[in-house]
């Protein structure tokens, strides 16, 4: 077994990449100032310090340590029930951890107030793994709202930045249609649009790519390569297609009974002799 | 070395456990709803104090307050117009027998429109809206809550106690008065109704007869307790719907105990309001 602290140094796996998807997300933002700008980030964009968290007699995070840079992509592989979502609302700030810190760009955000913890949100985009659409409004509507909330665009500019973020999911067709009317793949990507609306420097993606046939997975797969190398998007991925973590992630970490077994790149892992991690990588091949 | 040996059975500690267990049991039977009791009004506390928190800072959230003030006002007005209608009716015609019977008849415009301003208006109201737009807000909240809607508005950056809670509670404190006015005055007419079925009288002299005795004191303190049973409304469907777990099944009960508590202390509140009305404006 390989402990996280003595995993070798990232670097980014060659990737195969799919055939170019969508229309490309533009940074230069119609009217509106995204929401990471003009800010100067050197650290890395997100460090899990020792993070505990149990429910009831359940320990589900015990002592996790993860860091994540910009550009950079983490997969977060586990069993069901071993903490991988939990991080994520931990992560973003939804749930507050027993013990530990987290750091956002270099802001503490375990003991932030609700304002400086909502000001931090509009840094990240969060893909929930039901998507969690809001079914009273149209996919328009629902990628929308960051936009309505956060930025000062005219109605006009909002529609065209929203068709293009559609556009970009493969849902431009679906404007107007309202959550119950689509499949749950297709919720899934309205929710990837929503969660990138606001060009967040920091995605948290909750199985993005389950439910999805394996060419919307991926063009899903290949967004999240795009946003990296363009935008320098630091992502946490809870995914359990190890195949998915493969094409997108830096750094894969495993976690297994609340810490995490293995830290590192797809070719280590797969290469590991801890009997977790060839189990869990022996079902793939 | 057996240290029980000489200790008779009676008084022996090796029946201990099976009584201390027994104790236990009663004692968290006793304990637990008080403790569930004690949760909840904690929870209420923080909840309220996170609503009053998000009060006076931006955004006012004014597009979805007019959403609510549509949905629980003009929405609600049918029904409360409806319930009014029918007490007036049903005021006119069991106070007219008694009356008679104390050679009172002159009495009944006055004792209609007493009743329906002072507390059957604003009580069937507030039970009304209890029932409508408690158990809509429970629901509607409850099921955002368990498919992570409410998490998604937080993950956003939106406080979701200001779009979601403010609003629909500052929505039942301002639309409950107007309603009443409405059930009130529904009341009032078909109390009249009622009254000149058996006996015709006319309209206005109905009216100079039923408001002789009132003072504009009569009708203002009563109509606006009913911001306070919109207060409470509000308050609870909405704590209720958000703290809802548990799937389809917990919506349910979230719907369920945003109407029955709501209507409980709606009730509760009444009692303590009409004794402070009674103080104050004597």
């Amino acid at each position: 077994m390989m402990p996280p602290s003595q995993a070798p140094a990232v670097k980014p796996p060659e990737t195969k990449r799919g055939e170019k998807f969508g229309t490309p997300i533009s940074v230069k933002q119609i009217g509106a100032k995204p929401a990471n700008a003009g800010q100067t980030n050197t650290g890395p964009a997100m460090v899990v310090q020792g993070l505990h968290k149990s429910y009831g007699e359940q320990k589900v995070l015990n002592g996790l340590n993860l860091k994540v840079g910009s550009g950079q992509t983490v997969a977060v592989l586990g069993r069901s029930g071993t903490g991988k979502s939990v991080l994520l609302r931990l992560v973003i700030g939804l749930q507050k951890p027993d013990a530990g810190t987290i750091h956002i760009q270099g802001q503490e955000i375990t003991n932030a107030s609700l304002e400086e913890l909502n000001e931090i949100r509009k840094k990240m985009g969060f893909l929930f793994q039901h998507a969690a659409l809001y079914d009273s409004l149209t996919v328009a509507e629902n990628v929308a709202f960051p936009l309505r909330r956060h930025t000062e665009m005219t109605a006009a500019q909002r529609s065209e930045r929203v068709k293009e973020l559609l556009a970009s999911v493969g849902m431009e067709a679906d404007l107007q249609k309202m959550p119950s009317d689509i499949s749950g793949g297709m919720q899934k990507r309205v929710g990837l649009a929503r969660a990138l609306a606001l060009e967040p420097s920091i995605l948290l993606l909750d199985e993005p790519t389950a439910g999805l046939d394996p060419i919307t997975s991926g063009e899903i797969d290949e967004l999240i390569l795009k946003l990296q190398e363009e935008r320098e998007v630091a992502s946490i991925v809870v995914t359990h297609d190890l195949h998915s973590a493969k094409v997108i992630a830096d750094r894969i970490l495993l976690l297994h009974e609340g810490n995490a077994v293995i830290e590192g790149t797809y070719e280590e892992l797969e290469k590991s002799q801890d009997e977790f991690v060839t189990e869990f990588f022996k079902r793939d091949s | 070395m057996n240290t029980h040996a000489n200790v008779p059975r009676r008084y022996s500690t090796d029946a201990l456990p099976q009584s201390s267990a027994a104790l236990r049991s009663a004692a968290a039977a006793i304990w637990n709803p008080i403790n569930g009791l004690l949760e909840w009004f904690g929870e209420l506390g923080m909840f309220i104090w996170q609503v009053m928190r998000s009060t006076f800072r931006r955004p006012f959230e004014g597009r979805e307050l007019i959403r609510q003030l549509d949905e629980v006002g003009s929405k609600s007005l049918p029904m409360v117009a409806m319930a009014g209608a029918a007490i007036g009716a049903v005021l006119a015609l069991e106070s007219r027998h008694s009356l008679i019977q104390f050679g009172a008849k002159s009495l009944l415009p006055a004792a209609v429109v007493f009743s329906i301003i002072h507390e059957t208006g604003p009580v069937i109201t507030a039970l009304v809206v209890c029932g409508r737009v408690g158990a809509g807000i429970g629901a509607e909240l409850g099921s955002m809550k368990v498919t992570e809607q409410i998490d998604a508005i937080e993950a956003s950056g939106v406080n979701a106690y200001k779009l979601l809670a403010f609003t629909r509670i500052v929505a039942c404190i301002l639309m409950m008065p107007l309603l009443t006015l409405a059930a009130d005055f529904c009341g009032i007419i078909t109390g009249w109704i009622a009254n000149t079925l058996a006996e015709p009288i006319a309209f206005h002299k109905f009216i100079h007869a039923g408001f002789a005795g009132t003072g504009f004191s009569d009708f203002l303190a009563p109509t606006f307790r009913t911001m306070v049973f919109g207060l409470i409304i509000g308050v609870i469907a909405c704590f209720q719907g958000m703290r809802s777990q548990g799937g389809t099944e917990g919506v349910g009960r979230s719907a369920t105990s945003a109407v029955v508590l709501s209507s409980l202390f709606v009730m509760l509140a009444d009692v303590i309001l009409v004794k402070l009305i009674l103080v104050f404006f004597p």
